[in-house]
C-alpha cells in the first residue's frame, strides 16, 4: 500500500490547551495537536480515551470548556450558525457506524447534503457529481440500493462518499476500519489513501487499529490521558519504553 | 472509631434520600425547561427559510393518507356503538327522535377529535418517536448537523407542521364517517330519511361548536407532532432508548390531549355562557 507524500507546512487545524469533561469524567485535559494541510494524522488511544470527543468538538458538535480549536484559520467555538456551517461545509466527517440516512436509498444519501446546500442544480449536475462520488469509493453500481442492503465495509465507502460529494478540504474519519475483516480493512485503508491523493485533502483518522495508522498516516498521535504525550511518525511514536504505549503496539502487533 | 462509623451509617440513608429527592425535583423542572425550549425553537425555526415544502407534503402522506383506513374504520363503528348506545335511554322517554341531534353534538364536539388525536398519537406519534429516536442513536441527526443541515428544522418543523395540518383534516373525515355510521344504525331502526338524519345532527349546534372542535384538533395535532419530535429527538441508551422514545410518545400525548380536551371544554363553555 502506498502512502501519499508531500504535506504542506500550513497547519489546518490547530488545537491549544483543549479540555472537556462530561461531569466527573476528565476526557481531555489540556490537549494540544497540529495537522499540517495535505497530510492524513492518525490519532490512537483506547476505546473512551476521547478520541471522538475529539473530532466532535471540531465540528462544533460539542462545546469544549477550555481551549481553542482553530479550523482552516477560523476559531469554531466563536462562531454564530452560518458561520459554523459554512465552515462544516468544507470539513467531511465520516461517521464510526457510517451514519447513512435508513430511510432513503444510497442515491438520496449522497444528494441529500448537495442538494440541501447548493441552490439550483440541475438534475444533471446532481445526477454526475453522485456517479463521481460513488465511482471514487468503487461503489459505482450502488445507487438504487438501501442501505440496509449494504455490507459494512460497503457502508463504510458509502459513508466517505457522502462527505465527498461536498469536495470538503478535511475529512475526519471516526474509526473507519472498526468492526470489519481485515481485507476489508486494507480496502478501507487503501480508499483513504485514495481520496487524499485524488482530492488533496487533510484529515484527521480516529482509530485504535495500528495497522490503518500506519498504512495511512503521515504521522500518529497517541492520546493518553487527556493529552497527546507523543506526536510524530509511527517510528517514532512507537521507539519508546513507555508501558502504556508498548502494551498498545505489542496486542496490535502481537509480540 | 466506632461511634463515628455509626453516626456515619445512621445518616447516609436520610442524605443519600434527600440527595435523590432533590435530584429528582431538578430533573423534574430540567425536563419543563428543556420541553419549553423545544417549544419555543420551533416557533422560532418555523418562520425561517428554507421551508422544506416537499418533506413537509411527504410527511403529510404518512400522517394523513396511510391514517384514513384506520380512521375510517374506528369513526365508522364509533357512530353505529354510539348510536346502539344511546338509543335505550332515550326509548324510556319515547325521544328516539333526539337521537340525530345527540349524536351529532357527541361526534362533532368531542368523540370526533379526541378519537382522531387519540388514534394518531398511538400509529404517528409513535412512529415520529421511534425514528427520530433510532436516528438520534446512530448519529443520523449528527451526521445532518456536521453536513450544515439544520436537522431541527428538517426533521422536527416538518413533521410537526404536518401532523397540525392533518390531524384537522382526518378529524373532518372521522367526524363525516362517524355520523354516517350514526346514521346507518338510525335509518336502519327508526326508519329516518338521510335529510331529516342530518338537519337533526346540526340542528343543536353552533359555530362555536364546530370552531372548538377543529380549534382542538388543531391543537392535538401539533401536541401529537411536537411530542414524538421532542422524545425522539431526546433518545438515549440505544435501542432501549428507541422503544422509550416510542412509549413516552404515547403516553405523554395522549395525557396532554387529555388535559387540552378539558382546558378547552372549559374555555368554550365559558365563551358560550359570556
Amino acid at each position: 500500500m502506498e502512502k501519499t507524500a508531500g504535506p504542506g507546512t500550513e497547519p489546518v487545524i490547530e488545537v491549544v490547551d483543549l479540555s472537556k469533561s462530561f461531569g466527573d469524567l476528565h476526557v481531555l485535559k489540556g490537549a494540544n495537536l497540529e495537522v499540517i494541510q495535505g497530510e492524513n494524522l492518525a490519532v490512537l488511544g483506547k476505546s473512551g480515551s476521547g478520541k471522538s470527543v475529539l473530532i466532535k468538538l471540531m465540528v462544533g458538535l460539542l462545546k469544549p470548556d477550555q481551549g481553542s480549536i482553530r479550523i482552516l484559520g477560523q476559531e469554531v467555538s466563536t462562531l454564530g450558525r452560518k458561520e459554523l456551517d459554512a465552515l462544516r461545509l468544507r470539513i467531511g466527517f465520516s461517521f464510526q457506524n457510517s451514519a447513512l440516512y435508513d430511510s432513503m436509498s444510497v442515491y438520496e444519501n449522497l444528494s441529500f447534503p448537495l442538494t440541501m446546500n447548493v441552490k439550483n442544480l440541475s438534475r444533471k449536475e446532481v445526477n454526475l457529481a453522485v456517479a463521481e462520488a460513488l465511482e471514487a469509493v468503487g461503489l459505482a453500481d450502488k445507487g438504487k440500493q438501501m442501505p440496509s442492503d449494504l455490507s459494512g465495509g460497503q457502508r463504510k465507502r458509502i459513508g466517505i462518499a457522502r462527505t465527498l460529494i461536498l469536495k470538503p478540504e478535511i475529512i475526519l474519519y471516526d474509526e473507519p476500519t472498526s468492526g470489519l475483516d481485515p481485507v476489508t480493512c486494507t480496502e478501507i485503508n487503501e480508499l483513504i489513501n485514495e481520496v487524499q491523493q485524488r482530492y488533496n485533502t487533510s484529515s484527521i483518522i480516529i482509530t485504535h487499529d495500528l495497522t490503518c495508522a500506519k498504512n495511512t498516516a503521515q504521522r500518529v498521535a497517541m492520546l493518553l490521558d487527556g493529552t497527546f504525550p507523543k506526536v510524530g511518525t509511527f517510528e517514532e511514536v512507537f521507539t519508546t519504553h513507555d508501558p502504556h504505549i508498548r502494551d498498545f503496539y505489542n496486542y496490535n502487533f502481537i509480540e | 472509631m466506632k461511634g463515628r462509623s455509626s453516626e456515619t451509617s445512621s445518616e447516609r440513608p436520610v442524605s443519600s434520600r434527600r440527595y435523590l429527592f432533590g435530584r429528582g425535583v431538578d430533573d423534574y423542572f430540567k425536563g419543563i425547561a428543556n420541553a419549553a425550549a423545544f417549544v419555543g425553537r420551533f416557533f422560532k425555526e418555523v418562520f425561517r427559510l428554507p421551508i422544506h415544502l416537499r418533506e413537509i407534503i411527504r410527511q403529510s402522506y404518512y400522517t394523513g393518507v396511510k391514517s384514513l383506513p384506520l380512521i375510517a374504520l374506528t369513526g365508522f363503528i364509533i357512530g353505529v356503538v354510539f348510536t346502539k348506545q344511546s338509543r335505550p335511554p332515550l326509548e324510556d322517554f319515547g325521544a328516539t327522535s333526539w337521537l340525530p341531534s345527540l349524536m351529532g353534538i357527541a361526534i362533532i364536539r368531542a368523540l370526533g377529535p379526541l378519537v382522531t388525536s387519540l388514534i394518531c398519537a398511538g400509529k404517528v406519534g409513535s412512529n415520529i418517536g421511534a425514528e427520530l429516536g433510532s436516528m438520534k442513536v446512530t448519529e443520523q441527526i449528527d451526521a445532518m448537523e456536521v453536513s450544515a443541515i439544520n436537522p431541527f428544522k428538517f426533521l422536527v418543523v416538518t413533521r410537526v407542521l404536518a401532523t397540525t395540518f392533518t390531524i384537522p383534516i382526518l378529524t373532518i373525515f372521522c367526524i363525516s364517517v362517524g355520523l354516517l355510521g350514526s346514521y346507518v344504525n338510525v335509518h336502519q331502526e327508526e326508519a329516518t330519511g338521510i335529510i331529516t338524519f342530518f338537519r337533526g345532527a346540526f340542528s343543536s349546534l353552533s359555530f362555536l361548536d364546530v370552531a372548538s372542535s377543529l380549534a382542538k384538533s388543531v391543537l392535538f395535532g401539533f401536541t401529537v407532532g411536537m411530542v414524538g419530535c421532542y422524545k425522539g429527538f431526546h433518545a438515549t441508551q440505544g435501542t432501549q432508548g428507541v422503544g422509550r422514545a416510542a412509549n413516552q410518545a404515547v403516553v405523554l400525548s395522549m395525557f396532554l390531549i387529555f388535559l387540552e380536551e378539558l382546558v378547552v371544554v372549559q374555555i368554550t363553555n365559558w365563551i358560550r355562557l359570556y
